[in-house]
């Protein structure tokens, strides 16, 4: 007997949506649901033509994952080009990677609850800024070739060169290349490709800045330390891309004077996965920290002037700073981020170094041989990829490895080049050596073993003296390391987190079950298109389900996030403009409501923001809509709306408002942030979305993984299509055709091919997490997709109408309802109280909850989305300590409290804070810290106080605090 | 205590010193500017300030330096047209001040200036702030 994995899925069963249906006054979830949707955009009904399967059980759809799996053939991979076999520590892939305690953990908002992650990160951190000699690393990016055109976009704006001018060296790795020549035509940037190993200083051009690959493609490594005095000569910036594991030996960047470090941490102990998801990285000289995009983990002090961790710098993130943020990365790849630190601390300033020389010794040994087979190397000096001159033979000698299980690079005809890494053995040396028939025989002879680094690079300068680098080398201390990390902070596996515009819905076990298999996880993102015929049929099927579902024709999984997923969307809306002669159409319209990534990406995409007004409920004023359409006519490029929008409303004149925009001439770009509202009940193509991007870590279960991974696929309209971000590796350059307009969803049987310029680095993006979402889909069917709307709607309408005597509810569309979540707005209870927002948040900690959204989208609110996945009795828990905690407000307006002394301003309590030294508060420790009874058998302990948000800012400090900081 | 009749002020609420021309010092006329209290008091705890170097010509209604907290990032339009004679330094070291004492050693920058275009007194200040306060509700 199976029972259905939907009512595994989704939280209320029948009974509990029957308690909830009656508190709303209505019969059904569908009765529910219509009244809030307008009818205008209700879903058209795609009956028999569903690409969508019947749903399966978990047991057949982890069969089906099997079958899948073996259509892909793992070889021993040796291309390189930035993604390297790894050995995964088994104590990290068990403890970090497949435990929920990190993976469905989100982002770090409330420091309080998140210090684990925050120090794992501030680890990574660490481990980035000593390995390239430079002050200040982020908490990572989405990729090496993004965090290559972000460390672009920073020489940009920090250097004093009004060039537009920036070089690259003709030695970066291709797909790294290619991303620059896309992201740079679209903001105005000349690029300038010059041979940099080669090039005298004298011949550098004029430019902000200069991007240097260190070790290059090829593998060689060349001194740069003249071309980056020339280059700050010029008052340009220096860009280094560079191998960590070689920086165990090489001297680092910021020795050499570099600005700007950018890399990927992958080959730490990450997976290759098909491309990702990988944790690439950034790290600054000091003086441009500011300038830093994504996300900064620093060191701060809690309110009991204990050390504590907290995000840093927030106020520069484009949620705030909108069209003039610096970027439009929100996110960070914080779960591969974690695993790659450990690495470091698994290991180790010595075991690292051991790694890195037995790669290259194993690299060296290679090319002895390869020379004494007559075989010529194109340079001298490398660390682990060889280059080999085998004019006309590159492709015969390739497919002479591969039929011995080995991948290699073919670079062109005549040239290939093969990359060693920490899993190559001497058998496969071995076997290549074979395989290219370099076995020397007669006269050849065995030259003297060369050492391959270049003596003035060799690393001087120490790294990771740090205590947490040196103290975890048996697994039973690293596994309590990770225990006592995970155990400080609120992930799904403890309650609920109901934060609105996040969906933290259920991320079930045997959707998780594929992603580390080696099938899945050990293929290198430019394998053979025949070694991964199974990842490229579930890339296809995922891809025209979610078009049926959002009512588009063509999808591409390529973004690693939903702001690159923006970013691919306006970039096919500007590709199309421009293939119809329309070059002058950039002008793109946003609501003062969006989300302030909407207005960071369009600057991006080559765009000039004009914001459209909202009314006092935050639904786009349309008569202000038809203004703007008027000031900007020939001009208008898109228009961006989120539905529902950012208030958690089903917007009433959607269909309207994208009428005016097409009539104009410009395109309607709707945001899925907030798919989960309508999934089942309205497609974003058939109301009038012409492109959206959608978050498979938010509606599609992907978890969040403590703030990253994240998968933004972007589905278009056919018109849109040939636009969608394309890649010269794909192993498939055609995309299925789902007639996603006209009849709402049938198959075509055609195809298409994406052939706008690629936005991440590997061709499918973060691939190996995309079984997550294709086992959600098949799992649910359209119809359990449907009800998990339903029930999710339901949820934030039962929260909202429960709690609307307590606090008001700030929005509400149709018939009074909210769609997924709702807005409580504490500021009247700071007006009457002076309890703050934060107050509220901090106190649900004591009562054993993670906070809301904050302050997002309107100052001094909470936004709550409970999401399909929590039952009844959570709900339940949650509104009754909201209650409470209003109760606890109420008696500090009524003086029972003073209002600097009371369970709220105090929140949250720590253990320490109630059992060491004298108890002076107005209020007892019972109600301190067990202010309702269920907490005594079941209580979560934040591990610190009150973070200080200012002193953080104001003495940034983003590496591993000297051990004196503990004592 | 402020005079606040001895400043003037903007609509992006930065207040303005003025400091004539001595002939015998042999200075040409300059202006100290500042965010008022009122705007420290909207960006909250002030935790970094970005200023122009001394010597950087100012243009009129330009962004000429940045003042965040932990809340936003502000910017600073420059209220007249001139040079930079001199930035704050402690300001930079102690972004606090700026919120502690906006009108005294919160001040931003010095610069000689060439052009005044017309700045509101306290009183129509005053009467903006209650404007603000108005659309608030």
């Amino acid at each position: 007997m199976s029972i259905p994995f939907e009512s595994r899925h989704i939280g209320t069963d029948a009974a509990a949506q029957r308690v909830m249906l009656d508190a709303l006054g209505y019969d059904s979830v569908t009765a529910l649901v219509e009244a809030a949707v307008p009818q205008s955009i209700h879903a058209s009904d795609v009956g028999e033509g569903s690409v969508i399967p019947e749903p399966a059980t978990e047991r057949e759809v982890s069969a089906e994952l099997r079958e899948l799996a073996n259509q892909n053939s793992v070889k021993r991979s040796m291309i390189g080009l930035g993604y390297y076999d790894t050995i995964t520590p088994a104590v990290i892939k068990r403890n970090v990677f497949e435990n929920p305690s990190w993976y469905t953990a989100y982002t770090p908002y409330q420091p309080e609850i998140s210090q684990g992650r925050l120090e794992a990160l501030i680890n990574f951190q660490t481990v980035v800024a000593e390995l390239t000699g430079l002050t200040t690393s982020n908490a990572s990016m989405l990729d090496e070739s993004t965090a290559v055109v972000e460390g672009m976009l920073l020489a940009r704006r920090a250097s004093k060169q009004k060039s537009a001018t920036f070089v690259v060296d003709a030695d970066a790795l291709p797909q790294t290349k290619s991303l620059l020549a896309s992201r740079a035509e679209a903001v105005g940037i000349e690029l300038v490709e010059l041979e940099l190993a080669t090039t005298a200083p004298d011949d550098l051009p004029e430019a902000f800045g200069v991007f240097i690959q260190y070790p290059g493609a090829s593998g060689r490594i060349a001194d740069p330390r003249h071309l980056i005095e020339k280059a700050h000569a010029g008052g340009g910036l220096a860009v280094v891309a560079a191998d960590l594991l070689a920086l165990t030996l090489l001297e680092s960047p910021g020795s050499m004077g570099a600005d700007v470090a950018v890399g990927t941490s992958q080959r730490f102990g990450v997976p290759m996965g098909f491309g990702g998801p990988h944790a690439g990285y950034m790290a600054v000289r000091k003086g441009l920290e500011r300038q830093l995009p994504g996300r900064l983990v620093g060191v701060s002090v809690d309110a009991a002037g204990n050390r504590a961790y907290r995000l840093s710098l927030q106020a520069r993130e484009q949620h705030i700073r909108r069209e003039k943020a610096t970027s439009n990365i929100c996110t960070a790849q914080v779960l591969l981020a974690i695993m790659a630190g450990m690495y470091a601390v698994y290991h180790g300033p010595d075991g690292l170094r051991a790694i890195a020389t037995e790669v290259n010794a194993r690299a060296i040994a290679l090319a002895t041989t390869l020379r004494a087979g007559g075989f010529e190397l194109a340079h001298e000096h490398f660390f682990d990829t060889l280059t080999l001159l085998v004019p006309g033979r590159a492709r015969a000698l390739s497919d002479a490895a591969y039929d011995r299980g080995y991948l290699v690079n073919v670079v062109d005809d005549d040239t290939l080049s093969v990359s060693v890494d920490e899993t190559t053995t001497q058998h496969d040396l071995m076997q290549l050596t074979l395989a290219l028939d370099a076995v020397p025989r007669g006269t050849a002879t065995y030259s003297r073993v060369l050492p391959s680094l270049p003596e003035g690079l060799a690393r001087t300068t120490d790294y990771l003296t740090h205590p947490v680098f040196n103290t975890h080398r048996s697994e039973t201390s690293m596994m309590r390391y990770l225990k006592r990390l995970s155990d400080y902070d609120y992930a799904l596996d403890r309650g609920m987190i109901p934060l609105g515009s996040c969906t933290m819905k259920l991320n079930a076990a045997t959707e998780m079950e594929a992603v580390s298999w080696p099938e899945f996880a050990g293929l290198h993102p430019f394998a053979p298109r025949d070694d991964v015929t199974g990842y490229l049929s579930l890339i296809d099927q995922l891809e025209t389900w979610l078009a049926e579902v959002t009512g588009y024709d063509s999808v591409s999984l390529q973004p690693n996030a939903g702001s690159q997923g923006e970013l691919a969307g306006l970039l096919a809306i500007r590709g199309y403009h421009r293939s119809r002669g329309d070059d002058s159409r950039t002008v793109c319209l946003i609501p003062s409501s969006a989300h302030g990534t909407n207005a960071a990406s369009a600057v991006l995409a080559g765009m000039k923001v004009v914001v459209v007004a909202c009314d006092e409920l935050g639904n786009v004023d349309v008569d202000d809509l038809r203004t703007k359409i008027g000031e900007h006519a020939s001009a208008l490029a898109a228009l961006m709306i989120t539905y529902p929008s950012t208030h958690g409303v089903y917007e009433h004149d959607v269909v309207d408002i994208c009428r005016l925009v097409h009539e104009a001439g410009g395109q309607v770009y709707v945001d899925g942030a907030n798919l989960n509202a309508v999934l089942g009940f309205a497609r974003f193509g058939e109301f009038g979305g012409d492109v959206s991007h959608l978050n498979l870590h938010k509606t599609f279960c992907i978890p969040h993984g403590g703030g990253g991974p994240g998968v933004g696929p972007v589905a278009a309209r056919a018109h849109l299509a040939p636009f969608l971000p394309g890649h010269a590796f794909a192993q498939k350059q055609e995309h299925p055709v789902v007639d996603g307009t006209s009849s709402g969803g049938t198959s075509s049987g055609g195809t298409v091919v994406h052939a706008g310029g690629a936005v991440s680095g590997a061709p499918y993006g973060s691939s190996s997490i995309l079984p997550i979402s294709w086992a959600y889909v098949r799992m649910m069917g359209s119809e359990g997709l449907k009800q998990a709307t339903g029930a999710a709607v339901l949820a934030a309408n039962y929260v909202a109408v429960r709690l609307r005597d307590h606090f008001p509810v700030l929005y509400a569309g149709d018939n009074g309802l909210v769609a997924h979540e709702c807005i409580l707005d504490l500021r009247p209870l700071k007006d009457a109280t002076g309890v703050t927002v934060d107050d509220v948040a901090k106190r649900l900690v004591d009562y054993g909850f993670h906070a809301p959204t904050m302050s997002f989208p309107v100052a001094g609110t909470l936004m709550v989305e409970p999401t399909e996945s929590e039952d009844l009795a959570e709900i339940d828990r949650f509104i009754e300590a909201m209650i409470a905690i209003r109760a606890e407000a109420d008696a500090v307006q009524a003086g029972e409290w003073p209002a600097g002394d009371n369970p709220l301003v105090n929140a949250p309590h720590t253990a320490q804070s109630i059992a060491v030294g004298s108890w002076e508060h107005p209020y007892d420790r019972e109600r301190a810290v067990f202010p309702v009874p269920s907490l005594i058998s079941h209580k979560y302990w934040p591990p610190v106080r009150r973070i200080d948000q200012a002193y953080g800012d104001r003495n940034l400090f983003c590496a591993c605090p000297p051990p004196e900081a503990f004592e | 205590m402020t005079d606040f009749d001895q400043l003037r002020f903007t609509a992006e609420h930065e207040w303005v010193r003025l400091a004539p021309a001595d002939a015998e010092a042999g200075t040409a006329p300059s202006a100290t500017i500042g965010i008022t209290a009122y705007a420290a008091d909207k960006l909250g705890d002030v935790v970094f300030v970005d200023l122009p170097d001394a010597g950087v010509e100012i243009a009129d209604g330009a962004v000429v330096g940045e003042i965040e907290s932990t809340k936003s990032v502000g910017e600073l339009f420059a209220p007249v047209n001139g040079t930079v004679l001199e930035k704050n330094a402690a300001v930079e070291d102690a972004p606090e001040l700026v919120n502690s004492d906006p009108y005294g050693e919160g001040w931003l920058i010095r610069v000689e200036y060439t052009e005044l275009p017309e700045l509101l007194n306290y009183a129509d200040y005053q009467a903006l702030l209650g404007d603000e306060a108005e659309s608030v509700q």
